[in-house]
């Protein structure tokens, strides 16, 4: 540890890939060059990470991109008021069914193709054919209610006819606890972070069906959720972890660096797994089931298309999913609160010294860009997108009201 | 009158009296009719205190014991002790506990606390115990690395002292544990110098005290422990020669 640190940050994470930026500042030195000692400690929960940040053992932590916003508006024990200057990256996660709910599916017109709306429709038939047959619904597991992989399992669901309060079950289940539960018959499907789809294909008990980066391209996944009295308390520290956490986000989007990424990933104290089952994560490179393979655009993206920018209108957009499912009620003052979260100030103050591309707005409509756009920004270029939904909704992040209206009466009518 | 009807109806249901009893206990505290008494199953305070259910979560056999034993010990007859939390819905609703305690180190907390938000897997609302407590108690919980939920209504003063007791087993297994590691690692430590003095006395013809007192004279002028010069020559020896073993 550099004893001429001038900023002592302590960082919980759990062990899945997409701590990777976060672990990769603390262990190749992007940190130190920033004057910061960061002490990363591995969790074992995300109610263990949440109680740490709020009696202050963690300044910071990888957090669910929604877990931040459950705290500030009260969702969650312990809550405490927690903000997000910056996100980890986009997509990552993958939807991984059954052998036999694929077989089911498949004989009702599914492809290994990962096409949403196409196994959708084919879950769908399957759900209707097992309700007529008197069978017990399929039990999904996420990793968390207040998670990007419950938000986008239900929206796909609901995108495509199924009901997921009514029509299946959800139950949490942690990530490294998914490939086997799904191989023992307690689940019959789950949405989660790499590897863990591919070791359920690995084995030979699982297929991935979709994927978040096609559910909805380029979107939210796990950001920095820090504790918000130290942000204020410390503003040098957080903008000097912020500069580290760019440069090491920039070095882990490189593929040159992927197999040096991987191999500390793969320490004991980090993931603990083998360099070769963090590949697909970062190729896009899927294995699916059944000796189907394709490679996915933008599957993750730990740095480009401004993947660390903290958009109010992800934050918005998990809000709406949170008061669609009965977690919040929506009010004037909820909106603010989920506005308030994320912190996209913080991110442009921080980074604004290094010259680099940064977006001109804190919010942008959702699912507007059908392809890569460069968009106006403030120095060097930039391009987002393409960031659609696989059903071609828009999310206006001024438009809440009517967005929150629209799917509340497709699902009455459904 | 209610309350007494579904006691009724319960030991009715071929309860055993002694079960009743602690129901009636637990009943009692959370009672809405006022100055409630059912003389005839001699309910007191002292029948209040030992009639909470307590489920400890632990896959921590020793620990979970140790847990056990200071709730017993402490007067709570109730103690239920899971160590694999498969079918944890079920258990929670035949126990029906007052008090749930489990280790932080367990990944489960995040199904466990959406099961409590759930009205549907538990009968009755379960929050966690932090939520109204001392920032103090907060910290002494999470610094020993355990947590408590409680169902809703419950009284604070009655669940401290359980989640106090937790906290100091929790501690004191931690210390017993810490105890033991050094223990091993002070007998692994003294199997490497051993050999390392066998290697000096072998290779330079010393004996076994001259040996020792080399790699003792070794590690002050390095400053490092003795065991770590003897690892060294260990490993070295290891790697120059044939194995001193073969």
């Amino acid at each position: 540890m550099s004893m001429g640190a001038r900023h002592q940050i302590t960082a919980g994470f759990m062990p899945l890939f997409d701590s990777a930026v976060l672990v990769a500042a603390g262990e190749l030195g992007f940190a130190a060059r920033e004057g910061i000692d960061l002490t990363l400690h591995r969790e074992t929960s995300w109610a263990n990470i949440r109680d740490r940040i709020a009696i202050g053992h963690f300044h910071l932590a990888h957090m669910l991109g929604p877990m931040p916003l459950a705290c500030n508006l009260g969702l969650t024990p312990l809550a405490s008021e927690t903000i997000v200057p910056f996100s980890l990256g986009l997509g990552g996660n993958c939807v991984t069914i059954s052998n036999a709910v694929w077989a089911g599916m498949a004989a009702h017109g599914a492809e290994p193709d990962l096409d949403p709306a196409r196994a959708g429709a084919a879950l769908g038939a399957l759900i209707r054919e097992r309700a007529v047959a008197g069978h017990d619904p399929l039990r999904f597991a996420v990793v968390h209610p207040h998670s990007g992989h419950n938000y986008e399992l239900r929206y796909w669901l609901a995108a495509c006819g199924i009901d997921p309060q009514r029509d299946i079950e959800i139950v949490i289940v942690p990530p490294p606890f998914m490939a086997d539960a799904l191989a023992a018959g307690r689940i019959d499907g789950y949405c989660v972070g790499e590897p863990w789809n591919s070791a359920s294909v690995a084995a030979g008990t699982g297929h991935i069906v979709t994927v978040k980066a096609q559910i909805w391209r380029n979107s939210p996944e796990k950001v920095i959720g820090v504790r918000k009295v130290w942000a204020e308390q410390s503003p040098e520290a957080l903008a000097a972890l912020l500069r580290a956490l760019h440069h090491s986000a920039r070095w882990c989007q490189d593929p040159a660096n992927h197999g040096e990424l991987a191999a500390v990933m793969a320490q004991s104290g980090f993931l603990g797994l083998p360099p070769a089952v963090q590949m697909p994560i970062l190729t896009g490179h899927l294995q699916l089931g059944g000796g189907a393979a394709l490679d996915i655009d933008d599957f993750f993206l730990p740095f480009d298309k401004a993947a660390n920018f903290p958009w109010k209108s992800h934050a918005l957009w998990f809000y709406t999913q949170m008061v669609r499912w009965g977690h919040v009620e929506h009010t004037p003052d909820n909106v603010a609160i989920a506005r308030d979260c994320y912190r996209p100030d913080l991110y442009r103050s921080a980074l604004k010294p290094l010259g680099v591309a940064l977006p001109g707005a804190n919010a942008k409509v959702e699912g507007a860009l059908k392809a890569a756009t460069p968009v106006g920004s403030a120095g060097a270029s930039l391009v987002l997108g393409p960031d659609g939904f696989f059903d071609g909704q828009i999310f206006d992040p001024d438009e809440i009201d009517a967005y929150i209206a629209r799917q509340k009466s497709a699902r009455a009518e459904a | 009158m209610l309350r007494q009807g579904l006691l009724y109806k319960r030991i009715a249901n071929e309860m055993q009296v002694g079960e009743a009893m602690a129901m009636l206990g637990e009943c009692c505290d959370r009672c809405i009719i006022p100055h409630c008494t059912i003389p005839s199953l001699g309910h007191n305070a002292g029948m209040v205190r030992t009639a909470l259910a307590v489920l400890v979560i632990d896959e921590n056999r020793i620990r979970a014991a140790i847990i056990e034993a200071g709730l017993r010990e402490a007067g709570h007859e109730r103690v239920t002790v899971i160590h694999d939390v498969t079918g944890i819905a079920r258990r929670i609703a035949e126990i029906e506990p007052d008090v749930i305690v489990i280790d932080l180190e367990n990944p489960n907390r995040d199904m466990l606390e959406n099961m409590f938000q759930l009205s549907r897997a538990v009968k009755r609302p379960i929050a966690m115990f932090v939520d109204r407590s001392d920032q103090a108690s907060i910290e002494a919980a999470v610094d020993a690395g355990v947590s408590a939920y409680v169902v809703d209504g419950l009284r604070q003063e009655r669940v401290k002292s359980i989640l106090d007791m937790a906290v100091s087993r929790f501690n004191a297994f931690s210390r017993m544990a810490r105890e033991l590691e050094e223990a091993r690692s002070e007998l692994e430590n003294r199997k490497v110098i051993d050999r390392a003095k066998g290697i000096l006395m072998k290779s330079r013809g010393l004996s076994e005290e001259a040996a020792y007192t080399l790699l003792r004279k070794t590690a002050m002028n390095q400053n490092r422990k003795i065991s770590d010069i003897a690892q060294s020559l260990v490993t070295a020896a290891g790697l120059l020669g044939p194995a001193e073993d073969e």
